[in-house]
């Protein structure tokens, strides 16, 4: 039934004084929201998904920007989302998809907990005058040392270590792979991660051979579609970490529409040009826990054990039993994907109902896996919605080993998180194919962007741990004493083991 | 804890000294504490009772409590004698706990499982100090005795009268709580089995070692960081069996940076051990002295933001914050020296 359109979500408007009809706005917009006619710059502002673009390019400063220009009658409990997505629905029949994360207006835990800092008891460290660590290895640790003492009085190491791998700050680039985003996103990101002496996960799409020069500092993903696996892809992996579950669609697959499946993306996916690419909702081959631990030491056996291997799960409400469960397989980290996290597309009820925050999740998380003795023995990488190196440095404290950031890392490239990933057209060349809309990313110079990000959040850890007298992250981690709960309820500070403020030691 | 003091001292050749000349020295350091706690533990305290476990209880009264405790000691075991610590009266030292002390052999049979007798210690001071209110167990050691309060050193040296007792190793601390204050569970020495410890300084990682600890077994009860560096020890020393350069070098571990220029075989093993004992480095300001009946160890924190001097004459070792400290024990010793930071100093018995 024909109800009309919504409202447009943007108003673009320009300032014909300043503008100087270069066109730049028109080259730049995808989505057709401006042409030109005559003197003037016609503007179809339904067309906006408010990602910039255009801003960014105009040298004039000329464009203007409105949310939601057109009010609904305010309703507490009829939001506009709410309606939106019902005549969306009316009109389709289908399921609502939306790209990255979680939109909907919830507390932020990360928000509400506070780090603490040194006075007069104990001095604060300088970290420009004295060593600072960061340096975090991910993998399997043995839970004790044995060693044998020579009659010369030598000491020999008895204990063989596991593969880790040896980061040098707490913090890594997410799954992301390629068909999802570019491959020039892609090969920044790796660069970053390289040059930042840290890792990146390829995602579910295999490696492209451009990559390889950073295979070294790439963690290879199989998710439940074994996109672009072969022995091969095994091989050239840092890591190799098996995708059960993502925070910002827990218990549902993945597809990747076959527009976006072309030459190059078909190849290494090995799978036929132009065909959609579903990662069914389970791994078709593991259906328990025991399935699990068996794909992980397959995994290991191929590779001769000398890589790590992963799981990575979307924080659901069990998620530390599952995590321990996962710690008593030979997996060597658990990566667990809090219901922020972001994705090129999922559907709106998942991406905003479904699973717990990442917050209460790692610590839980750790929780669990200290009770039963075995919390150093596993790493624990944590995702979904880490926004800022105080994120980074209160998700350490709970427990976590490292993150993995994705949405952040896009940032660095220009993203502005404007949801549409799925459809394709991302002009900031991210999440498309377009050879044209790809061409905006210049590795060579975006990587960069990436290195920076990482670098700065790396020397704010840095100074957070100085402040709070810590000259090494092994002495964060876990170090829930050093945070106070900020208006939280007293079931989450007990979830989070964290004190509320003013609390004494 | 802001500012401490400590003193130690060991005779190798296990000859015995009295308490007299570590009251002295602890007391000339007393603008390191604040009249709040101060404490002693002395090694070879009771010869005729060497073989039994001396569990030594704060008691607030001796109605519930000591029952409770009497009767939690008799289900894993036997006390073959128990006395009042004596005590003697101090102007300026309220008496708020009686101090008790047993000596115990304990059942390996008792709980039934493998436990050791060591393990049923641990199990007994985690049962009465989280489920008997009003009494605390803060030393469990075979043939040693400590003497705390909440107090200035003399006072708590004079109210336990120290100078009666003898052992080849003492240990003291003179305390500036800035946490706990007026604790008597609080004062050092802090005691498990055979590990003794005195600290100055704040460990900043307590949250992270307390887990791993927990993670481990051990239920920390004393409000305190110092008692982490007593069950790391045992967790690392006994259960682990590393040998104490190493246990130490676990929580103070040489910066990665030196590691990765470290020969090989010593890269692989200080690597090996950092991965693995990463959550019992201790961070933040400290000097910990640990001693047990094999020998005491200082070690200070890894860029040394607390002092410890050391210094030797013929079979003893002195460690303490303060040289003048060491000067009131002996006056002309053959050596004095600074430790490096992280670098443990060990004395053992021949
Ligand atoms: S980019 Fe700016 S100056 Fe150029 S045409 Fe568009 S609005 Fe005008
Ligand atoms: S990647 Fe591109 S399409 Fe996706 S949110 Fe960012 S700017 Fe928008």
């Amino acid at each position: 039934m024909p109800i009309g359109s919504v409202p447009p979500k943007y108003k673009v408007t320009i300032d014909k004084d300043l503008c100087m009809l270069c066109e730049r706005c028109i080259e730049n917009c995808p989505y057709g929201t401006f042409r030109r006619e005559g003197n003037k710059i016609q503007i179809f502002s339904r067309a906006c998904t408010g990602c910039h673009r255009c801003i960014a390019m105009c040298p004039r400063d000329a464009i203007s920007l409105q949310e939601k220009p057109i009010d609904y009658r305010s309703h507490p409990v009829w939001s506009r989302e709410a309606r939106e997505a019902i005549y969306n629905q009316a009109q389709t029949g289908k399921i609502v998809l939306t790209g990255m994360g979680n939109a909907l207006n919830v507390p932020q835990i990360f928000d509400r907990l506070l780090l603490d800092a040194c006075q007069v008891t104990n001095p604060s460290i300088d970290p420009l005058r004295e060593p600072m660590e960061l340096r975090t290895y991910i993998g399997k640790k043995p839970r004790k040392l044995t060693i044998d003492k020579t009659p010369e009085g030598d000491i020999d190491l008895v204990t063989k270590l596991a593969p880790n791998l040896k980061c040098e700050t707490p913090i890594m680039i997410a799954h992301m792979s390629y068909g999802a985003i570019s491959l020039n996103a892609q090969l920044s990101l790796a660069r970053g991660a390289a040059e930042e002496k840290t890792f990146m996960g390829t995602g579910e799409g295999g490696l492209h051979e451009s990559l390889y020069p950073y295979q070294d500092n790439m963690i290879v993903q199989i998710a439940s579609g074994r996109f672009g696996v072969d022995i091969d892809y095994l091989e050239r992996g840092a890591a190799i970490e098996i995708k059960i579950g993502q925070g910002a669609k827990p218990g549902i697959g993945g597809h990747l529409p076959g527009e976006k499946v072309d030459e190059s993306v078909s190849k290494t996916r090995m799978i036929p040009p132009f065909s959609d690419a579903i990662s069914p909702a389970p791994h078709h081959d593991i259906y328990s826990i025991e399935d699990l631990s068996q794909l992980v030491r397959s995994l290991k056996e191929a590779t001769e054990w000398k890589k790590p291997v992963f799981v990575k799960i979307a924080a659901v409400h069990n998620v530390a039993a599952i995590a321990a469960g996962i710690a008593r397989s030979s997996a060597d980290a658990v990566v667990i994907d809090g219901f922020r996290g972001g994705t090129g597309t999922a559907p709106r009820v998942f991406r905003d109902h479904v699973g717990i925050p990442i917050e209460a999740a790692i610590a839980a998380v750790d929780a669990k896996l200290n009770e039963q003795g075995i919390r150093n023995e596993v790493s624990v990488i944590a995702s979904g919605g880490i926004r800022d190196s105080a994120d980074v440095t209160k998700a350490i404290a709970l427990g976590a080993d490292s993150v993995y950031i994705g949405t952040a890392a896009l940032v660095s490239l220009g993203c502005r998180v404007c949801g549409n990933c799925y459809r394709g057209l991302c002009p900031w060349g991210i999440a498309t194919q377009r050879e044209d809309l790809t061409a905006r990313i210049d590795p060579d110079i975006m990587y960069k962007n990436v290195s920076n990000l990482i670098h700065g959040w790396t020397l704010e850890i840095s100074e957070l741990m100085g402040a709070a007298g810590i000259n090494s992250i092994e002495s964060l981690r876990g170090n829930r004493d050093r945070l106070r709960g900020y208006m939280l309820d007293e079931n989450i500070l007990s979830v989070l083991d964290v004190k509320t403020v003013g609390a004494d030691v | 804890m802001k500012m401490c003091g400590i003193i130690s001292v060991i005779d190798k050749k296990k000859n015995p000294m009295d308490g007299t000349a570590v009251r002295e020295a602890l007391s000339i350091m007393n603008e390191r504490g604040n009249g709040e706690g101060s404490g002693y533990a002395v090694y070879g305290a009771f010869p005729e009772f060497a073989d039994y476990y001396a569990i030594h209880v704060f008691y607030d009264d001796l109605i519930g409590p000591k029952t409770a405790v009497e009767e939690e000691l008799e289900k894993v075991g036997t006390i073959k004698h128990d006395e009042e610590i004596p005590t003697f009266e101090q102007p300026n030292l309220k008496k708020r706990h009686i101090p008790w002390r047993y000596f115990f052999q304990p059942n390996v049979s008792a709980l039934g499982t493998t436990a050791s007798e060591e393990d049923i210690l641990v199990y007994l001071m985690k049962k009465v100090n989280t489920t008997i209110p009003g009494a605390l167990i803060y030393s469990t050691g075979k043939n040693i005795a400590i003497f705390k309060a909440a107090g200035w050193p003399e006072d708590v040296a004079n109210f336990y009268r120290i100078q009666d007792y003898e052992g080849y190793i003492w240990l003291s601390h003179n305390r500036y709580p800035t946490n706990t204050a007026g604790w008597w569970g609080g004062a050092h020495p802090f005691n498990l089995l055979d590990w003794s410890v005195v600290h100055n300084g704040e460990i900043t990682s307590y949250g992270t070692n307390k887990r791993y600890l927990e993670g481990n077994g051990y239920v920390c009860t004393m409000h305190t960081d110092t008692e982490v560096v007593a069950y790391l020890t045992d967790l690392l020393q006994r259960q682990h069996e590393l040998p104490p350069e190493l246990a130490f070098k676990a929580l103070a571990p040489p910066f990665w940076d030196e590691i990765d220029r470290m020969p090989e075989k010593e890269r692989e093993l200080n690597t090996a051990l950092r991965m693995t004992y990463g959550p019992a480095m201790m961070n933040g300001p400290f000097a910990i002295v640990v001693a047990s009946s094999e020998g005491i160890a200082g070690i200070t924190d890894r860029i040394k933001l607390r002092p410890l001097v050391a210094a030797e004459k013929g079979d003893r070792l002195y460690l303490s914050s303060e040289e003048a400290a060491i000067h009131v024990m002996e006056p002309s010793p053959d050596r004095v020296w600074m430790p490096r930071a992280g670098e443990p100093v060990i004395g053992r018995v021949y």
